[in-house]
């Protein structure tokens, strides 16, 4: 024990008493910065597996397979009368021709099961696809042309390799007769790997094979367009009126208060809100991008507003004062000095609250866009999907096929809220300003 | 705008400004007249009943301790202190005879032709020559020869035409802190005030840019008349003709800036300038 406390605490501060402890003092240091770092680690790591997973699971959809069809457009099939009128060229049993091109192809295939499960190799869409070609080239008729159609998709799953060719007949999905033919007509070169750009033009379908991303890439482009023409306006003005004109009182504290109550307000309550107010009440169109956006508009308001407020708050009063000094209105200084000034911040906020609402699924089901839409919609009042509510209806259905499409849907909505992010990072770094 | 006229506040000021020969030197020539002046923050009072009258093409100078109420009194002046909500003021200011202070008189208007420069230097984020113009261009004017013309005479009489005439189009915020505050100069005198009020525009600038802003001063004294707020009693004394001594919200003294450096006539007048206090 020390004597007094003024000699114990000089006891403990001379040189060596801190040089021994400065050794401890810099392994905490070090373990400080090892948990932060490993944090970021383990936060990367997540993210690689997540993008691996996908990515992996995905990038197949892709490319797809075709199958060639040498198919004979049999006149006697198509229009035994000659005439080629286009009602009976429309409804025409095609159905037949491509049985025949396949039975052509496999003529020991007897006996309706295996036929049928023959012409099962190839999409269901094979004799519309003969149909559009005699439409549009009547002259066809007659002649035999090699025709590329999708493989149905269990075969294209077979072919990427996602169904497995071994175990127990019963087990697979994939019949042993229907691995012979395809390989069959693999050797013949009759079957080819072709980039998928159906998945990138067409609309949902039931058959996987079939199915495209574009009509929910429109649907969301749709439902972004009404979302930002109503949020942005309006929460810019929201904020320039809250920091600018508005008294400071009770009232405002309250709704500045709820404004970010609004912000962490479950979104699917939304979803009811619009469900409530825009369906039931104002009749509006079910499963339309007009209802989408104005739902999710509300949701991106706070998102929007917060921080524009928070940009018109950073700049310095001084250019203010300046602008008042020398005799600006209350409009011109906003419109010469606020906004050009606290744009990259409004901006960045928009792009960021964009981009949730890009990916907002749980509102956009009350509504009604989860429904099974095969048309690309033309407005935005027709129904629609958007990409986040596609994965989950793909998500949602048991054909092997669609889990790769999935991801691909994915791979998809991410890469639309990468450039978006990106976007806001890049109108940050270009319009950073020091004063 | 009325005038605080009970004369209760009159018994209660131990130093009321309108009655006490020693705060009314003789100015023959007033531009501006401060009347009964009173000015509240929310609850708190910021200035005291003040009565001045400001000659025509002269330097007059604020001084006192921080928070004593000047640069208050001069944001009254071209009333930027209607930016803020909870500032409420009594007595009335008269800018050429008209009251300023009346709440129909236009404060654009007003601003014009009371130009203000401040503590620190707030060129905008744009190039020099759009800095110059601004006053013009909120006014509608856009003449590129009206423009260019008024450029060259505002930078020529802020003394900073030679410095920057080759570099009109590059950004302001390049300019050093003494050139950026002569560039505020120059802005508020390309409008053509006639007041230039200057709020501590030196205090954040090197000896020579300070003294450079001073001569500035001296040579505008023939077209404007100017009221500066400053921390510097040496700067006082050296550019003023008149000066203000303030306290607490009160005007304590007020007179020729000779006489009252050397002579105050108030006790804590002096023990201000003698550096006792403050």
């Amino acid at each position: 024990m020390s004597s007094s406390v003024s000699s114990s605490a000089s006891a403990l501060l001379t040189r060596d008493a801190v040089a021994s402890r400065l050794k401890s003092r810099y392994r905490a240091e070090n373990r400080f910065r090892f948990a932060c770092a490993s944090a970021l680690v383990v936060g990367g790591l997540f993210l690689a597996v997540l993008f691996t997973s996908i990515i992996s699971q995905g990038y197949t959809a892709f490319t797809q397979h075709f199958v060639g069809l040498e198919v004979y457009f049999d006149p006697d099939v198509i229009d035994p009368a000659g005439n080629r009128d286009r009602e009976v060229l429309a409804s025409a049993n095609y159905n037949a021709i491509v049985r025949d091109s396949m039975k052509r192809q496999f003529p020991d295939v007897t006996g309706r099961t295996e036929t049928r499960k023959l012409t099962g190799l190839v999409s269901n869409s094979a004799p519309y696809e003969l149909q559009s070609l005699v439409e549009t080239n009547p002259a066809i008729i007659g002649t035999t042309e090699t025709v590329w159609v999708p493989a149905s998709d269990d075969i294209d799953m077979l072919l990427k390799g996602k169904i497995s060719r071994g175990g127990a007949e019963e087990t697979r999905r994939v019949s042993d007769n229907e691995i012979a033919w395809i390989d069959t007509l693999e050797k013949s070169g009759l079957v080819d790997r072709r980039f998928n750009k159906r998945f990138f033009t067409a609309g949902d379908s039931r058959e996987p094979e079939l199915a495209g991303i574009w009509g929910a890439v429109v649907g969301s482009a749709y439902t972004m367009l009404v979302c930002l023409a109503l949020s942005f306006p309006l929460g810019i003005a929201a904020a320039i009126y809250l920091e600018e004109f508005a008294p400071k009182n009770r009232l405002t504290d309250l709704i500045e208060v709820n404004i970010n109550n609004l912000a962490a307000v479950p979104s699917i309550v939304y979803g009811l809100l619009g469900l409530a107010v825009f369906l039931n009440f104002f009749t509006m169109p079910r499963s339309a991008p007009l209802v989408g956006g104005i739902v999710l508009s509300l949701m991106t308001l706070p998102r929007i507003i917060i921080p524009a407020r928070a940009a018109m708050q950073s700049i310095p009063p001084s250019i203010e004062e300046a602008a008042y000094g020398l005799g600006a209105s209350p409009m011109q200084v906003m419109f010469h000095h606020i906004l050009p000034l606290s744009l990259p911040g409004i901006l960045t906020g928009t792009i960021i609250g964009m981009a949730q609402a890009l990916g907002e699924t749980a509102p956009l089901l009350m509504i009604g866009m989860v429904a099974f839409i095969v048309d690309v919609p033309a407005s935005i009042f027709d129904p629609a999907t958007v990409l986040p509510v596609q994965v989950y209806l793909w998500a949602d259905s048991t054909e092997l096929a669609f889990v790769e499409k999935n991801s691909a849907a994915i791979m998809v909505l991410l890469a639309f809220l990468i450039v978006m992010n990106l976007a806001a990072v890049i109108i940050r770094r270009k319009t950073e300003r020091k004063w | 705008m009325s005038t605080v006229s009970s004369e209760s506040t009159l018994q209660d000021r131990p130093l009321d400004s309108a009655l006490d020969p020693a705060l009314n030197p003789p100015i023959d020539d007033p531009l501006l007249e401060i009347e009964g002046l009173s000015l509240w923050y929310g609850d708190a009072q910021a200035l005291r009943n003040i009565s001045m009258k400001i000659p025509k093409n002269q330097i007059t100078a604020y001084i006192g301790p921080s928070g004593c109420g000047k640069s208050t009194l001069l944001r009254c002046i071209n009333r930027l202190n209607d930016l803020i909500p909870i500032v409420r003021t009594e007595g009335d200011i008269r800018f050429e005879g008209e009251s300023i202070l009346d709440p129909s008189f236009d404060t654009n208007l007003l601003r014009k032709r009371v130009g203000m420069v401040f503590q620190k230097s707030n060129p905008f984020p744009k190039t020099i020559y759009e800095n110059v113009v601004y006053g013009l261009r909120l006014q509608g004017i856009s003449q590129k020869s009206v423009l260019d013309e008024v450029v060259e005479k505002s930078l020529k009489g802020a003394a900073l035409w030679d410095e920057v005439k080759d570099r009109l189009q590059e950004r302001a915020l390049g300019l050093s802190g003494g050139q950026q505050q002569r560039l505020c100069i120059a802005r508020a005198i390309a409008v053509e005030p006639e007041v230039i009020l200057y709020d501590e525009p030196c205090s954040a600038l090197d000896p020579i840019s300070t003294n450079k802003i001073e001569e500035l001063m001296l040579e505008l004294k023939k077209d404007y008349t100017q009221v500066i707020v400053t921390h510097n009693m040496q700067q006082a004394s050296r550019i003023s003709d008149l000066t203000a001594f303030m306290y607490l919200g009160d005007l304590i003294e007020y007179g020729k800036t000779d006489e009252l450096f050397i002579r105050p006539q108030k006790e804590q007048t002096e023990a201000y300038i003698t550096g006792r206090f403050g």
